[in-house]
């Protein structure tokens, strides 16, 4: 069976093109979310060129706006959602002992979609920077609050809502494709509370997909028509409101972080217990932890807009469910330490990377649980210690989770172990470098520094220094990152990978050889 | 060595250490930690900030220590034999509701400061604070019950451009010039005089009376812009179509302070251009500040019309260079604004009421001027787009042309 598939499967590009194979659309998903990660740290580091020191220094004010808009987007919906949906196409079917994705054209489609909305976003960016005098790429904030996008927007708005709509187009379709699998091609046994916490936080995010990303549809086709078509659904002139718009994005926004985030949950839970030698510390509350804090991600979207003048019993309201949702949150990290505890550790890099999520995603929770404290954010709003925490969650909480996770399965996918030596400098580099550049942005924003500024006073330049060595030291640390998947993916140098690949991992995807066969579990395996 | 601002920046530090001068200003702008502020609610936000920040240090050090006792005393070397252990229902509802309990004291001084903010009510001063793209406009609406004070005015970023602008790559990945090219001027060197207050100074203050409640009305003209004084303890979005509510109380001791804020949600190219100055004055000071103010006020614009072209050129150039050499270019080149070299709607006839009307009311990214010029600037300074660059219309346009 699995030798006839074999034989017909399309070679070349055709075999990429045309896959319908999860393990292939799962390798296409990592590497354009890599590249994508690549585009977007160059962003940043235009960014941080331009903070280095105060002035002017080396672009244009709105120039560094299209930076911090295209950094934001392209971070967000084209590294870290495409990297787990890559992860969750490799390893779902992997881990629940399915042959594939429940539904493998779409699946192709979905991934297919995606360098076409960012080739368009893109070029919108190298449009601007390379031809003087075209009009700037989407300069007003990865949040594109109207009127500053509708209004005021460029002409650049225009790609940049058809871009929107197909990456959200593409982001539905991989929900759809990975609950489909999840409830209907488990293995024989595999009842939902045996399924690995990595299934079960990604099954909760695809809901989670599936119900915000048509509001983001909603809200760029609403900025469409106030634009093109008359309608005045944002525009104050014309009986509308810039504050519904605020409601609308964040409605997507809120439930979008933690899109970002539950999936790396899954994976922290399957590495900790590896390294520990001993079974995830209490499996049924992190799967309800999971669950409300995907269900409190729908009651807390104002949180983000304190400041725009809201009642004094809307504010209390979403003050509330916000600190709310550190209990879960805290449950989640309380189990992965009770999981270390009297375990027998090592350090391999998978579990290195995971240990520094834990640490600094812990941080990244901390200050947002200050930031829920609607007073305080007052003074907190949309000022560095904003940008502080959210990229402590994101970058040391969300990205540090698919490093770990590549260090983990990469055996698994490539056959051979990743060279130890690089890897090791790409952690440590990665891991003192992201704290120089995020930490000290806690200090310059609870100082008064307002984010998204393109030059500040001068008590800020100390930092601003600082946090500038630190970003650039953090990109060229991701080449390391690069060399490795070099070598272990194409080069196939390294020690040969055996099939259980960690002496501790428990799971159906370590049955596998390595590196898995283009077809798995043809034949169903039976869980006990 | 480099000559950057940063290294001009460090050395006037020392420079300012050493010599004394102003150490007291430069320490109250700390670097690390949120200003406690001058008012009374300001101080409230932080110390809720101080216990808060208290509270989740001691359970980040709590979490992070039994990590690292568990990295030390739990490694493979150590406890070669893993523990078998994976649930305890007591330990998992202990650590969900004792978070809880913290929650619950956190929540409470919150909402006490939180409902205290919220009360805008009995106020002595209101005054309107209108967000634009890039400065701010404020107005006196009312004060001590006189509600005809007629006192507005612009408050724009005083540090000038040939300061701040350094580009290098302006305009894209494309070198474009240097700082004259881009406003007309050499960059001025710093100097303590210039950079000590740079990027957070304006051309004119808003003034305030220490000891009296100020409710202020924020709104917007074009984008959402947001108003914050550190000091105040609060920031406010200033969006169009919306009016918000906000006040402050500013104790005497804080008379003849200067506080400053910036302009924290992001309108668009110059969103870290439009700083906000704030005076402290005692009533007393105030009252004879407004008074001179509406005196000025009351007295109307300047309509005299300009004795020849080049009279109306020479006024014109500086407000050029101020107001519309950031989009239009130094030379009318053009940039993010139209051109003005040569073209059409700068040197048809026809056109010269389009000129003035768009100027007046603005157009799409074109902010209006309406309110920020007077008819005689509006008058020179498109006198001068008309006769600079190679137009040499010959026209002449007076304060009349322009007052309907």
């Amino acid at each position: 069976m699995a030798d006839h598939h074999e034989h017909h499967a399309p070679t070349g590009w055709r075999r990429w093109l045309l896959s319908t194979n999860h393990k292939d659309i799962g390798s296409l998903y990592l590497w354009f979310s890599f590249a994508m990660f690549l585009v977007g740290g160059l962003l940043a580091m235009v960014i941080r060129a331009e903070l280095m020191y105060p002035g002017m220094q080396v672009v244009d004010p709105d120039f560094f706006n299209q930076m911090t808009t295209t950094h934001g987007l392209i971070m967000v919906f084209g590294a870290v959602m495409p990297a787990f949906v890559g992860l969750a196409n490799w390893m779902i079917p992997l881990m629940i002992g399915a042959p594939d994705m429940a539904l493998p054209r779409m699946n192709n489609w979905s991934f297919w979609i995606l360098p076409a909305a960012f080739s368009i976003l893109i070029g919108s960016v190298l449009m601007s920077a390379f031809g003087p005098g075209n009009p700037p790429a989407p300069n007003f904030g990865w949040t594109f609050y109207a009127p500053l996008s509708t209004t005021y927007g460029p002409a650049s708005t225009d790609f940049f809502i058809l871009s929107v709509h197909l990456m959200g187009i593409s982001s539905i379709m991989g929900a759809i494709n990975v609950i489909v699998t999840v409830m209907n091609m488990r293995a024989p046994g595999m009842t939902m509370m045996k399924m690995p916490l990595f299934v079960w936080t990604w099954l909760i995010t695809a809901f989670l997909l599936i119900a915000v990303m048509p509001v983001l549809a909603g809200a760029v086709t609403m900025m469409l028509t106030d634009r093109h078509f008359g309608t005045s659904f944002f525009d104050a002139a014309g009986g509308g409101d810039p504050v519904l718009f605020q409601h609308i994005f964040w409605f997507f926004g809120h439930p979008e972080v933690y899109i970002m985030i539950l999936p790396a949950f899954g994976v922290v839970s399957a590495i900790i217990p590896t390294f520990a030698r001993k079974p995830l510390f209490g499996y049924a509350s992190m799967v309800y932890a999971t669950a409300s804090i995907a269900l409190l991600s729908f009651v807390v979207w104002a949180h983000h807009m304190f400041t725009v003048g809201m009642p004094l019993a809307g504010m209390l309201f979403f003050m509330y469910m916000t600190m709310l949702i550190s209990v879960p949150t805290g449950v989640k990290v309380f189990n992965w330490v009770a999981t270390m505890w009297r375990g027998s550790l090592t350090f391999e890099l998978p579990m290195k990377w995971a240990l520094a999520f834990v640490i600094l995603f812990t941080i990244g929770g901390l200050s947002g649980l200050m930031l829920s404290i609607t007073p305080a954010d007052f003074q907190y709003h949309d000022s560095y210690f904003v940008v502080a925490h959210f990229h402590y969650v994101l970058v040391s909480g969300a990205i540090f989770s698919m490093f770990a996770a590549v260090y983990y399965w990469l055996p698994k996918w490539s056959g051979v172990m990743y060279d130890k030596f690089w890897g090791e400098v790409h952690f440590w580099s990665s891991l003192i470098s992201v704290n120089l550049l995020f930490f000290p942005m806690h200090f310059v924003g609870l100082a008064g520094m307002p984010r998204r500024y393109s030059d500040y006073a001068l008590q800020f330049a100390d930092y601003n220094w600082w946090i500038s060595i630190g970003a650039f030291w953090f990109g060229i640390s991701q080449l390391f990152l690069l060399w490795v998947l070099i070598k272990a993916c194409f080069l196939k140098k390294g020690e040969k990978a055996t099939d259980e690949v960690w002496e501790g991992a428990e799971g159906l995807e370590w049955t596998v050889p390595s590196p898995a066969p283009f077809h798995t579990f043809d034949t169903p395996p039976v869980v006990k | 060595m480099q000559s950057t601002l940063f290294h001009r920046a460090a050395a006037l530090l020392t420079t300012l250490m050493i010599s004394g001068v102003a150490a007291a200003d430069w320490t109250e702008r700390s670097d690390l930690n949120m200003r406690p502020g001058v008012t009374a609610v300001s101080q409230d936000v932080y110390h809720l900030h101080m216990i808060i920040l208290g509270i989740v240090t001691l359970i980040g050090v709590i979490v992070f220590a039994l990590i690292m006792w568990s990295v030390f005393a739990h490694r493979k070397e150590k406890n070669p034999v893993p523990a078998k252990f994976h649930e305890n229902v007591v330990l998992e509802v202990v650590w969900t509701v004792i978070p809880f309990f913290i929650l619950i004291g956190m929540a409470i001084p919150a909402t006490r400061v939180l409902i205290n903010m919220e009360d805008t009510s009995d106020s002595a001063l209101t005054v309107k604070v209108t967000g634009s793209q890039w400065r701010w406009h404020y107005e006196y609406l009312d004060y001590e019950g006189d509600n005809n004070i007629n006192v507005g005015f612009f408050s724009d970023l005083a540090t000038p451009p040939e300061v701040w602008q350094r580009p290098i790559l302006s305009g894209g990945l494309f070198p474009v010039g240097t700082a004259q090219e881009q406003v007309g001027v050499e960059r001025e060197p710093l100097t303590p005089e210039n950079a000590f207050n740079y990027m957070i100074e304006v051309d004119k203050p808003l003034v305030l009376p220490a000891g009296q409640k100020i409710r202020f009305l924020i709104t917007a003209d074009d984008v959402i812009h947001s108003f914050w004084v550190p000091d105040f303890g609060f920031k406010k979005d200033a969006i169009p179509g919306f009016v918000n509510e906000s006040w402050t109380e500013i104790p005497e001791s804080a008379i003849g302070m200067t506080l400053r804020g910036q302009c924290a949600e992001l309108c668009g190219r110059l969103h870290a251009f439009m700083p906000i100055e704030v005076v402290v004055k005692s009533q007393e000071d105030f009252a004879a500040w407004l008074a001179e103010e509406q005196e000025a006020a009351a007295e109307g614009p300047d309509m005299t019309p300009f004795a020849s072209l080049d009279d109306a050129m020479e006024q014109g150039k500086p407000i050029y260079d101020r107001a519309c050499a950031m989009c239009h270019g130094a030379q009318g080149q053009g940039g993010i604004g139209l051109s003005f070299q040569g073209t059409d709607y700068m040197t048809n006839p026809d056109r010269l009421q389009d000129n003035i009307d768009i100027l007046l009311q603005g157009r799409g990214a074109m902010p209006a001027f309406r309110a920020q010029l007077s008819p005689k600037e509006i008058a020179a300074v498109i006198t001068y787009q008309r006769n600079a660059f190679g137009n040499e219309t010959g026209d002449l346009i007076q304060p009349d042309d322009v007052q309907k």
